[in-house]
């Protein structure tokens, strides 16, 4: 039941939101924030009440079904276990952080970008914790219009081609995954005679091998563009340029771990032997896309781009775990998940902050902000060497678990990859050096950070350090959604 | 007493914590900078003195923090191992430490960035001493890249200088280099030991690995990696002498006394992976007998006070490292501790004669500053002469003696090792000496517009005298260490008579260097002017102050491509297929739009056409 | 009576249908195009009712009266379209109308 709540308030409050900014935008504001803060208090409850310590049992530890177009064999049906507990949990921390930081940003149709924003939140909660594949999809499209909308309207110059370009690859790519989704549908009727959506029903599907890999390449079409992965990663370089701080935390942090979930809880338990096939090609492309993102995010001069490719970067790293094929390096690729939402995300945030200030985006009219903003530039330097997988800090462990599983099943993989992670060292001191190091030639006279901003990277940088020295909770909560699904986690 | 074994990290962690977070006056900052470094050095030695007293039965004292993580067969712990070899890199390390941070609150006072120098050199000791004391190699790695970070981050202290951060910079990605080969070999040792836990890898390595097998050789060479980048070794040296461009007490205590040894504690630290992998112990004592000569060769020609120490640094190391590679272990740690006093100082004292004529680092515009500065000359003569190795004064003669008779007569010695060293020694007193005597006699050049204060000339005295008390204590320490760093059987407790010759040796090319350095730099400065000025010697003279070419190599090898790749792909290649994509569909919209001519009777006829080839298609067909 | 062949009713109609259409295209008046629609819709009833006549059913003179109705509709929208057209450009060139471009 408390499933249901966490999509319904929020959605509830986004409805609420739109309309009250005519009377003040703060109100819109509160409502907003109230009802993620609210989603955030109820997970924790839920996180305590069935993930504390000692429960270690399998299987869905929330479960809320409904029948919802019975004829179809489609239910509206809501199922927590570890794995999403942690995305829910990031996804709703960072929904907090997102509206915080919207606060002072956007000031033009406040109502109708808190709207969008939740039922963006909404979906991905949607995502993340349906157990019907027709629910599953919906959702996942559900995410896509608001989406469109956060970039094409409270974005820079270019944002209506940016928007556009980020539509069109993930309809296209999610069209792809419908036409899979509803083989898989028939071709369970064939094998069953029954209709039905159900995640758990569909597991066992026996497919012939050649039907199989062309299923499986139509879910992994929408996973591989919204993850993204090296030849389909474009759209988000351009998407990212263009939109604004909170929607690039959202874009790159959030959507992305939907794609990586997507991947961990649809493609490798419904496909495995279409999965094995293909896994030699798809770690070759996570490589060259680590290695391929790190030179381009050196080269770059728009801060917000350089971060993108930055998240490319470590995206590379996750799915090269899920293709690997081992145990540590899949729990690796989650706690990167996470590590790297934050990350990254906290990157973007102080990509914005800065923009603030100085008015503009482009690295060459910066320089010299230590002067000015040491606090600030001390944040960017602390999530830099975050992105950089400086040890202490959460990215280490997520990077250093999945290199050390991966090196056990392909060594030249892991060795590359390794690389991949000395080549981000160049962008990120490339960022700091030329943002925030550097003399000050353009005599800036900046505002430190504002108390809100202060806390919000307070809160960052203890939960990176948190999950860097003691990230055995996470770990735990994840042996809980392996205990159930044994001959994934192995 | 044992127990507060952890203090010893975690003081400095605290305290670098407490001021990169809160505002502080100058005052406070180098208090609480350095009491928390005095309190470490002060507990580490506390727990040395309980742990040499009452010696833990198996020989070393484990404290478990945590459990840093468990994952399917990988459980690393936050954990400290002591034993005899850590506990003398805990001292050494906290206790030069110490003296180096009381000597910077004087010489970074008036500096805007103080309360951030103290918080990075906090965090600098921190890391450093989690480092040695680390029991798995996961938190040793942590420490390791927590030195390097630290290094970064102080080689560009000042940062408004763009040159001060390229520096850095290229200090952080050279030793990352070697980290990215370290952290694959980490990779390897899970893979076929299943655990990085240190004493654990030895012992399996041991069990599993017969000498000679590919895991222990390709193992002993990726950390080899790792170390020859951290402790700027051929051929990952590069940085060192550009990381010149810090503070003096950043070069003093990081890139002379502690972070650089790192690779040498680490080699010893997994010396039983080396003894089952001869071709890389050979490969260690290769490079440090190459690097020695190399260095040595580049610090003859430099005129930067401080880069002549830094090629100094590189040099002696490669000392460290032939000695591990000789097998002659004890030799290196002695060496690395005599070393941390005398080099420190070295560095102090040049720190004092910069900033006291205002900035000057070139030492063909000093000079005559024996009168002026009495105690810095007195100091820095003292170590020069430990570097150089005077005999049976200095605690440096004794470590390199040691190290030159490991070279002949340990298990991996040979006669050509023993000649390199020796020619090392010769290289050492020349140029040291050429460099005491261009600074402190002769002609001053330059004026002195400031004398130190207490705060910098306690601890240059105090080094002064562990530069030459430190080396009688040989004897006790080789025994004390052999618990942990088995002596080569090679070498034996009695001086013999090919110790003693090899000794006297030592002592007559110390000085040949010395009767020459003063010939040419001191008496007859005309002569070597001279042959500096000749044609193929000033070929020779730039190419060994350019680093043997090293840097140029490295720039047209990597950095060139590198950024080539970079601005080529700048744009994004692949992103050229999509708008590809969207250009063909604009192409094939214009094509199509021309049939759209808005003339009634094209679209009559083309009604008409089309009807009439349909009705064919259905009649014929 | 004889009957008339249906062939022979048929080539009338497509003679005409294909006067018609040649009028269509040709012509540039846009009056004339009209009349040459007319012709066309006749050939289509000539051919109706000779078909009608072979097989003996009123059907295809049906047919004819049905098109009879439909081109007396469309010669009166399109008359009223001509007219309209005529006030704007002044012309009754076909040529004229040709502003829906691309």
């Amino acid at each position: 039941m408390i499933l249901g709540w966490l999509l319904a308030i929020l959605i509830a409050g986004g409805l609420i939101a739109w309309p009250l900014a005519r009377l003040h935008p703060l109100l819109s504001r509160l409502i907003a924030l109230s009802a993620v803060a609210l989603d955030l208090a109820l997970a924790l409850f839920l996180a305590a009440r069935d993930f504390g310590p000692g429960s270690i049992a399998g299987g869905w530890r929330e479960d809320l079904d409904l029948s919802w177009i019975p004829q179809f064999g489609i239910h509206f049906h809501l199922g927590l276990d570890g794995l999403s507990l942690l995305l829910v949990l990031l996804t709703l921390f960072l929904g907090v952080v997102a509206v915080v930081v919207s606060w002072t940003e956007i000031t033009t149709a406040v109502g109708f970008y808190h709207f969008n924003l939740l039922l963006i939140l909404a979906g991905i909660l949607g995502v993340l914790l349906s157990l019907d594949l027709f629910l599953f999809y919906f959702s996942w499209e559900l995410m896509l219009v608001p989406m469109y909308f956060l970039i094409s309207i409270w974005g820079r110059e270019q944002r209506v081609y940016a928007a556009i370009k980020f539509f069109l690859f993930t309809q296209l790519s999610g069209l792809l995954m419908l036409i899979a989704l509803l083989a898989l549908y028939f071709a369970h009727h064939q094998a069953t005679g029954v209709y039905t959506f159900e995640y758990q029903d569909l597991l066992g599907t026996p497919l012939d091998p050649h039907a199989a890999m062309w299923i499986m390449l139509g879910f992994l079409a929408a996973f591989a563009v919204k993850l993204p992965v090296f030849p389909f990663h474009t759209w988000l370089p351009d998407a990212c340029t263009e939109a604004s701080a909170a929607t690039n935390l959202v874009l790159a942090s959030l959507m992305a771990s939907t794609a990586a979930y997507g991947m961990i809880r649809f493609l490798l338990p419904l496909f495995p032997d279409a999965v094995q096939a293909i896994s030699p090609l798809m770690i070759v492309l996570a490589v060259i896309g680590i290695l391929y993102s790190a030179f381009l995010a050196f080269s770059q001069t728009n801060l917000m781009r350089l971060v993108a490719y930055a998240s490319i970067g470590h995206l590379g790293f996750v799915l090269l775990a899920i293709f690997a094929g081992n145990s540590l390096a899949l729990r690796g690729a989650v706690m990167t998940i996470i590590a790297h939402a934050i990350s990254i995300g906290a990157l973007f945030l102080v990509a914005g902050a800065v923009e603030k200030r100085v008015q503009s985006r482009e690295i060459d009219t910066m320089g010299g902000l230590w002067e000015t903003i040491p606090r600030l530039s001390g944040a960017g330097l602390f999530f830099a060497l975050a992105a950089l997988g400086l040890p202490g800090l959460g990215d280490f462990i997520g990077e250093f678990l999945i290199l050390i599983g991966t090196y056990q099943a392909h060594i030249a993989a892991a060795a590359v990859a390794a690389c991949g992670v000395l080549a981000a060292t160049f962008y990120a001191l490339r960022f700091v050096q030329r943002a925030f190091q550097g003399p000050n030639d353009h005599s800036w006279q900046l505002p430190d950070l504002a108390p809100r901003e202060a806390l919000i990277f307070g809160i960052l940088m203890v939960v990176l350090l948190w999950l860097g020295f003691y990230p055995q909770p996470v770990f735990e909560t994840l042996r809980q959604a392996a205990n159930h699904a044994p001959a994934l986690w192995r | 007493m044992l127990r507060l074994l952890w203090l010893v990290p975690a003081i400095p962690l605290a305290s670098a914590l407490t001021l990169a977070l809160l505002r502080l006056s100058q005052r406070t900052v180098a208090w609480i900078g350095t009491c928390s470094i005095a309190a470490s050095s002060l507990i580490s030695l506390l727990v040395s003195i309980s742990f040499v007293n009452a010696p833990p039965i198996s020989g070393a004292y484990t404290q478990v923090l945590w459990r840093w993580f468990n994952v399917d067969g990988l459980r690393p712990e936050i954990a400290l191992y002591l034993d005899p070899l850590s506990l003398v890199m805990m001292v050494v390390v906290a206790f030069v430490s110490f003296l180096i941070h009381l000597y910077s609150t004087e010489f970074m006072s008036g500096d805007d960035g103080y309360g951030r120098f103290f918080a990075y050199m906090n965090l600098f000791v921190g890391s450093m001493l989690t480092l040695v004391l680390a029991d798995n190699l996961l938190l040793l790695y942590l420490g390791w890249e927590g030195v390097g970070l630290c290094s970064y981050l102080l080689i560009g202290f000042w940062y408004r200088d763009p040159a001060n951060g390229r520096a850095g910079r290229k200090a952080f990605i050279v030793t990352r280099t070697g980290d990215t080969a370290m952290v694959i070999g980490l990779f390897l040792l899970f893979h076929d030991l299943g655990t990085l836990n240190i004493q654990d890898l030895m012992h399996r390595a041991a069990q599993y690995w017969p000498i000679g097998s590919t895991g222990a050789l390709a193992a002993a060479f990726l950390l080899l990696g790792g170390a020859v980048g951290k402790s700027a070794q051929l051929p990952l040296q590069t940085w060192l002498p550009d990381a010149m461009a810090g503070p003096t007490p950043v070069s003093a205590l990081i890139h002379a006394a502690t972070m650089v040894t790192a690779g040498v504690y680490l080699i010893a630290r997994t010396h039983i992976l080396y003894s089952l992998a001869p071709q890389a112990q050979f490969a260690v004592a290769v490079i440090g007998a190459a690097t020695l000569l190399m260095a040595g060769f580049s610090a003859l020609t430099q005129h930067d006070l401080k880069r002549v120490l830094a090629y100094s640094t590189i040099s002696q190391i490669g000392y460290m490292f032939l000695a591990l590679g000789v097998g002659a272990w004890p030799a290196a740690i002695f060496h690395f501790m005599t070393h941390a006093f005398f080099k420190a100082l070295l560095f102090l004292g040049a720190g004092i004669v910069i900033e006291s004529l205002d900035g000057e680092h070139d030492i063909f515009r000093m000079g005559g500053l024996r009168q002026k500065l009495p105690v810095p000359f007195w100091t820095f003569l003292i170590a020069g002469c430990s570097l150089a190795g005077l005999p049976l004064i200095t605690a440096g003669a004794f470590s390199k003696g040691w190290i030159v008779w490991g070279a002949y007569s340990a298990a991996n010695g040979s006669a050509g090792l023993w000649a390199v060293a020796l020619a090392g020694v010769f290289l050492t007193a020349l140029y040291t000496f050429r460099m005491i005597f261009l600074v402190f006699f002769g002609q001053q050049n330059s004026q002195v517009t400031r004398k130190p204060g207490q705060a910098m000339m306690i601890p240059c005295v105090i080094l002064a005298f562990l530069s030459i008390a430190g080396g009688y204590i040989r004897t006790p320490f080789a025994s004390y260490l052999s618990a942990v760093l088995p002596w080569n059987p090679g070498i034996t407790r009695r001086a013999s008579f090919g110790e003693m010759f090899s000794e006297g040796i030592v002592a007559l090319v110390f000085f040949l260097g010395l009767c020459l350095a003063y010939v040419f730099f001191l008496r007859r400065r005309d002569y070597s002017s001279a042959l500096a000025s000749s044609p193929a010697s000033s070929v020779l003279h730039r190419f060994w102050f350019s680093d043997w070419g090293m840097d140029w190599l490295y720039h047209r090898l990597f950095v060139r491509p590198v950024v080539w790749m970079a601005k080529v792909g700048k744009g994004d290649p692949i992103d050229g297929f999509y708008t590809g994509v969207g250009r063909l569909n604009e192409i094939v919209w214009r094509g199509l739009s021309l049939s759209q001519s808005g003339r009634l009777r094209w679209y009559a006829a083309v009604i008409a056409a089309g009807a009439i080839v349909l009705i064919g298609v259905v009649i014929f067909s | 009576m004889t009957a008339i062949p249906m062939a022979d009713g048929l080539i009338l109609g497509g003679i005409l249908f294909a006067l018609g259409l040649a009028g269509l295209l040709l012509r540039r008046n846009l009056l004339l195009i009209l009349v040459s629609i007319e012709i066309m819709l006749n050939g289509a009833g000539v051919a109706f009712v000779a078909a009608g006549s072979r097989w003996g059913q009123a059907d295809g003179q049906v047919m004819f009266l049905f098109t009879l109705a439909a081109a007396a509709a469309e010669v009166a929208v399109g008359l009223a379209l001509l007219l309209t057209h005529f006030h704007r450009r002044q012309t009754l060139d076909a040529d004229s109308i040709s502003e829906m471009r691309g």
